[in-house]
């Protein structure tokens, strides 16, 4: 049955995805800007479908996104995949010219490699681990400040691949900060990051496809309990 | 070396970087490809200068391209810049014209630099792990790839069909180091056995035109390795 799909699917969209990750939905906010239909599979992790397994043998993670039966995965790939595709519809998430092209994907990269570690450090340590870990977010995070300068959005007076890329910080540390009992970004410190976060998520495109955020508070707090106990 | 050419303006195209660095040749290599005259400017080894500290202060790491003196860093990134910015001067494009072919060569290219560096990293020494499980894992890696190959080259000479392509400069670039490694740990990771295509393709890849005079000889790496042993194991702290 899971092989017939994927030979039959060719005219629609499926998305692969479980209803937590910001993966997912960052490419839910890429198909809503291109205004593109889907069908949703909702994966159970611990239990992977035979679809899932043949689409991304590698990795065996989603998001994955199945076009005209051939699948795609790693969601920043997914983002550019569909900006290529459906490039005459809606507006275009990477800028034009070949320099803003690069500091996109060079600040998407960015948020990865040297944002993601330290914040992911500080919410599952305590103690002075943690403390460091803060300490290197915020100098992370400092020079994201700067790059934003006074634009609303990363991709200037509307949402762009960076913002889709680093948007999920916008809903994922209110909660940590929440569990942990301390502000990571304050808006005296990070005035122009406050107000992007807050712009971000008062997007309509953007609020339709936030995951649950009351179920994800009980489920983050688990993983850092789970990480302070070993 | 200097950076400014007759006329006292310095070169439209420069690359700060290193010859031992399989990220610069990535970058090189591509610049040959499209035929994009440049100037190399070669970092001291375990000195980091003010141009490069200036350029890319995020990582403080090379490559980074200067085009017109605007700062690119990230080896794949700037592969793609070049692709895009001198397209239509009648070389080949570096990138699959088709964006499901763009997307699995972007999938393979981000699978290698997870696998292909921190390997031989632990190979050469650098890093103190079990070399024996990093030799597992690059064969395994290698293995992906093998099936990759098969499904990218569609029977033809590269990953990128008859030319060389995205892909090809992504891993090409790191054979010469492969085969470092393979001497200095006593390991075979182009095993023709085990991965036929792959070690008929390496061999194609680096006697390409565009890359015989910059992915360098494995013995050299090896003498590099030795030389500054003491800086790859200071600068390689494992995380």
């Amino acid at each position: 049955m899971d092989h017939q799909e994927l030979e039959e699917g060719a005219e629609k969209v499926k998305l692969l995805g479980i209803w937590s990750s910001p993966y997912v939905v960052k490419v839910m906010w890429a198909l809503s800007i291109k205004g593109v239909e889907y069908d949703y599979i909702d994966e159970d992790l611990r239990n992977k479908s035979n679809l899932l397994l043949e689409c991304n043998p590698v990795h065996k993670k989603v998001p994955v996104l199945i076009y005209q039966g051939k699948p795609i995965a790693e969601s920043d790939i997914i983002l550019e995949f569909i900006d290529d595709v459906w490039k005459d519809l809606g507006y275009r998430i990477l800028p034009e010219d070949p320099y803003e092209r690069a500091m996109a994907r060079f600040w998407s990269k960015f948020g990865l490699d040297k944002l993601s570690p330290p914040i992911w450090k500080w919410f599952t340590t305590q103690g002075k681990e943690q403390e460091d870990a803060c300490e290197a977010a915020m100098e992370q995070l400092l020079v994201l400040e700067k790059v934003l300068d006074e634009k609303k959005f990363f991709g200037g007076e509307g949402i762009g691949f960076i913002d889709l890329s680093l948007g999920s910080l916008s809903y994922v540390i209110p909660i940590y900060e929440d569990i942990i009992g301390v502000r990571l970004i304050t808006s005296d410190k990070f005035p122009r990051l406050s107000a992007w976060m807050e712009g971000f998520l008062g997007l309509p495109l953007v609020k339709e496809h936030l995951p649950p955020l009351d179920k994800l508070r009980p489920r983050y707090q688990a993983i850092r309990e789970a990480f302070l106990s070993k | 070396m200097s950076s400014i050419n007759s006329s006292g303006e310095p070169a439209a195209v420069r690359v700060v970087g290193g010859w031992a660095s399989p990220f610069v040749n990535r970058v090189v290599v591509a610049l040959k490809l499209k035929g994009v005259v440049h100037e190399m400017l070669q970092e001291t080894v375990g000195k980091k200068s003010e141009l490069l500290l200036r350029s890319n202060p995020v990582h403080k790491k090379i490559p980074v391209l200067l085009h017109h003196g605007k700062p690119i860093a990230e080896s794949l990134i700037i592969v793609e810049y070049i692709d895009e910015v001198w397209a239509s001067n009648g070389a080949p494009a570096i990138l699959p014209r088709d964006p499901h072919g763009r997307a699995v060569e972007r999938f393979w290219a981000q699978y290698i630099d997870d696998k292909i560096p921190p390997g031989i990293r632990v190979l050469r020494g650098s890093v103190a792990q079990d070399k024996d499980k990093a030799a597992g894992e690059m064969s395994t890696a290698l293995q992906h790839l093998e099936e990759a190959f098969v499904e990218c080259s569609q029977g033809k000479q590269y990953f990128g069909g008859d030319n060389i392509g995205y892909l090809d400069i992504a891993l090409g670039s790191f054979l010469g180091w492969i085969k470092a490694v393979e001497k200095i740990a006593g390991v075979e990771l182009l095993n023709e056995a085990k991965v036929p295509n792959l070690a008929a393709w390496a061999d194609r890849f680096c006697a390409h035109p565009a890359v015989v005079d910059v992915v360098p000889d494995a013995d050299r790496l090896v003498e590099f390795t030795v030389q500054h042993a003491a800086l790859l194991r200071a600068v390689n702290v494992p995380k």
